[in-house]
């Protein structure tokens, strides 16, 4: 199915709103799994690698601002964080902090 | 199991094509309407497999999953070549599957021989005939091992071993290694790209280097590359070779096995013959054989397999999605893609399933780390944001460290242990 296809179904059906808002969340809930390949499964890591399930939402932006901005310092996180933008970075913080 | 509960692209026509009483009639169907069930088979449980079938459950409540594997265990290529080098044992990357029976994912012990894509249905070894309303493949490489003269017979008298899938061959390569006189040769192929795990040939070169280091300080290892150079990481593994090893490793490029002599142990090169006391050839690789089954091995070379990137679904066989190693796309092949692959996969298809559209613009990361010595690691690490039309960008800021450390070597070992957990908890 392409993109087009399901969007002109998706109005066809009246469903179009309730589609968009599905597909915000959808992307959050996909980028955060993302972290879990290295953080562990629900951001909670068994060993050297820091939890970030749980973590304060605006301690999560902050450091992620500041490992792409390169004023933290870091491994391998300024790779990752600069290929978020700062909505992502708001959104996977809240998605985290609500994780205990 | 339901098989309209599956919306396709022709559905999707089939329904906005007709009237609208028709229409009411089809959105009454509408999957979401209902609480039918739908049925998702993923076919390989390594990291790509194991990880799509955990997220289908989880984010599909009304999704069955049934994950087919022949193994009984999970042997984890990543961290292997520590085993080579001492550094770990086969224990240590070995880990069960019963947490995802726990998970409610049905595990079936077999091995796919069948798939019929018009039916969807699947068939095995063991005689089992398992129908799909999706199916997932996740089978990682076949090696072709005809590529290289010689071979398969050096192979089945287990003289010469590629190692490259984790498992007894790792075991036997590390007797092999115990074996060697002090002052012997080990001679290792890189395939030509694309290939499993870039830096992987590398990293063994450490991991060897370093056992030869401590208990047989006066070997050589030779490395022939298929490749015209080091393909991943280069100023990484550079570093590591004149820092820790100096003089141990002979490192020469487009130098591709022709042949291999198990009795004589001579590799065969366009250039030379090259003896060793233990030879390990990785010859070159392709999507493994179930995709070839479902006619999804549609590259124009007919050795991978080419997939719509948002959902991985193949560009020509619908309903059926691939994921791993066995794709044709512009990323690195390693089991931490794979699970991301499974990731982007499983959100895909719950949203499909639901009638829903699926996220248009995933965004997904490699990181890959590799070990220089039993302390020391370096990496690699990209963000690869999907736009159509395009595949996924990678994103700025991504590369790989010129330099080990001792920091980035605890956080791999972590990493492993996460990922296994992620995967397979």
């Amino acid at each position: 199915m392409n993109k087009k296809t399901t969007l002109a179904l998706a109005g066809f059906f009246g469903l179009a709103l309730s589609g968009i808002a599905g597909a915000a969340d959808v992307h959050t809930r996909l980028i955060s799994s993302t972290c879990m390949s290295c953080h562990g499964p629900g951001g909670k890591s068994l060993g050297a690698i820091p939890s970030i399930a749980g973590l304060d939402k605006d301690y999560f932006v902050k450091s992620m601002r500041d490992f792409k901005a390169g004023t933290r310092a870091a491994t391998i996180m300024k790779r990752h964080a600069s290929g978020y933008t700062d909505a992502e970075f708001e959104a996977m913080a809240a998605y985290f902090a609500s994780l205990k | 199991m339901t098989h309209n509960m599956t919306l396709n692209r022709r559905d999707f026509l089939k329904i906005t094509g007709v009237g609208a009483a028709a229409v009411l009639t089809g959105c009454a169907t509408l999957p979401g309407a209902s609480a039918a069930r739908s049925h998702v088979v993923v076919v390989g449980a390594g990291f790509g497999g194991a990880t799509c079938a955990k997220y289908l459950r989880q984010w599909g409540p009304n999704i069955d999953v049934t994950l087919i594997e022949p193994n009984d265990k999970f042997v984890s290529c990543p961290i292997s070549n520590w085993v080579l080098g001492g550094l770990r044992s086969m224990d240590d990357i070995t880990h069960g599957y019963d947490n995802l029976s726990r998970r409610g994912i049905k595990m079936v012990k077999d091995y796919v021989t069948g798939v019929d894509t018009a039916k969807r249905v699947v068939t095995t070894r063991g005689g089992a005939t398992i129908s799909y309303d999706r199916l997932v493949l996740s089978p990682g490489i076949e090696i072709l091992t005809d590529t290289v003269r010689g071979f398969k017979e050096a192979e089945a008298a287990g003289k010469v071993v590629h190692a490259w899938k984790a498992g007894p061959q790792t075991a036997l390569l590390r007797k092999q290694l115990e074996a060697m006189p002090d002052g012997g040769t080990f001679v290792m192929s890189v395939p030509t790209a694309p290939y499993r795990c870039p830096p992987g040939p590398y990293e063994r070169a450490c991991m060897v280097a370093h056992y030869f280091k401590q208990a047989k300080p006066r070997s050589k290892i030779i490395l022939l590359d298929g490749n015209p150079d080091i393909a991943s990481k280069k100023a990484l593994f550079t570093d590591a070779w004149n820092t820790f090893y100096p003089g141990m490793i002979d490192y020469r490029p487009n130098n591709a096995p022709l042949a291999v002599d198990g009795n004589r142990m001579v590799v065969t090169t366009e250039f030379d013959e090259v003896k060793g006391d233990v030879l390990n050839v990785v010859p070159r690789q392709r999507a493994g054989e179930v995709c070839a089954l479902a006619g999804a091995r549609n590259d124009s070379a007919g050795n991978w397999c080419t997939v719509n990137l948002a959902t991985f679904e193949s560009t020509t066989v619908p309903n059926v999605h691939i994921i791993g190693d066995s794709i044709l796309a512009a990323l690195p092949k390693s089991g931490h893609m794979a699970t991301n692959h499974a990731k982007v996969c499983a959100s895909a298809i719950v949203e499909l399933l639901a009638g829903r559209q699926p996220d248009p613009t995933p965004v997904i990361a490699n990181t890959c780390y590799s070990a220089t010595s039993d302390t020391t690691s370096g990496y690699v690490a990209n963000v690869y944001r999907y736009e159509a039309g395009k595949g996924y960008v990678s994103q700025p800021e991504g590369g790989a460290t010129p330099k080990g450390s001792e920091l980035i070597f605890k956080y791999n070992a972590s990493w492993a242990e996460n990922i296994w957990a992620e995967m397979l908890g």
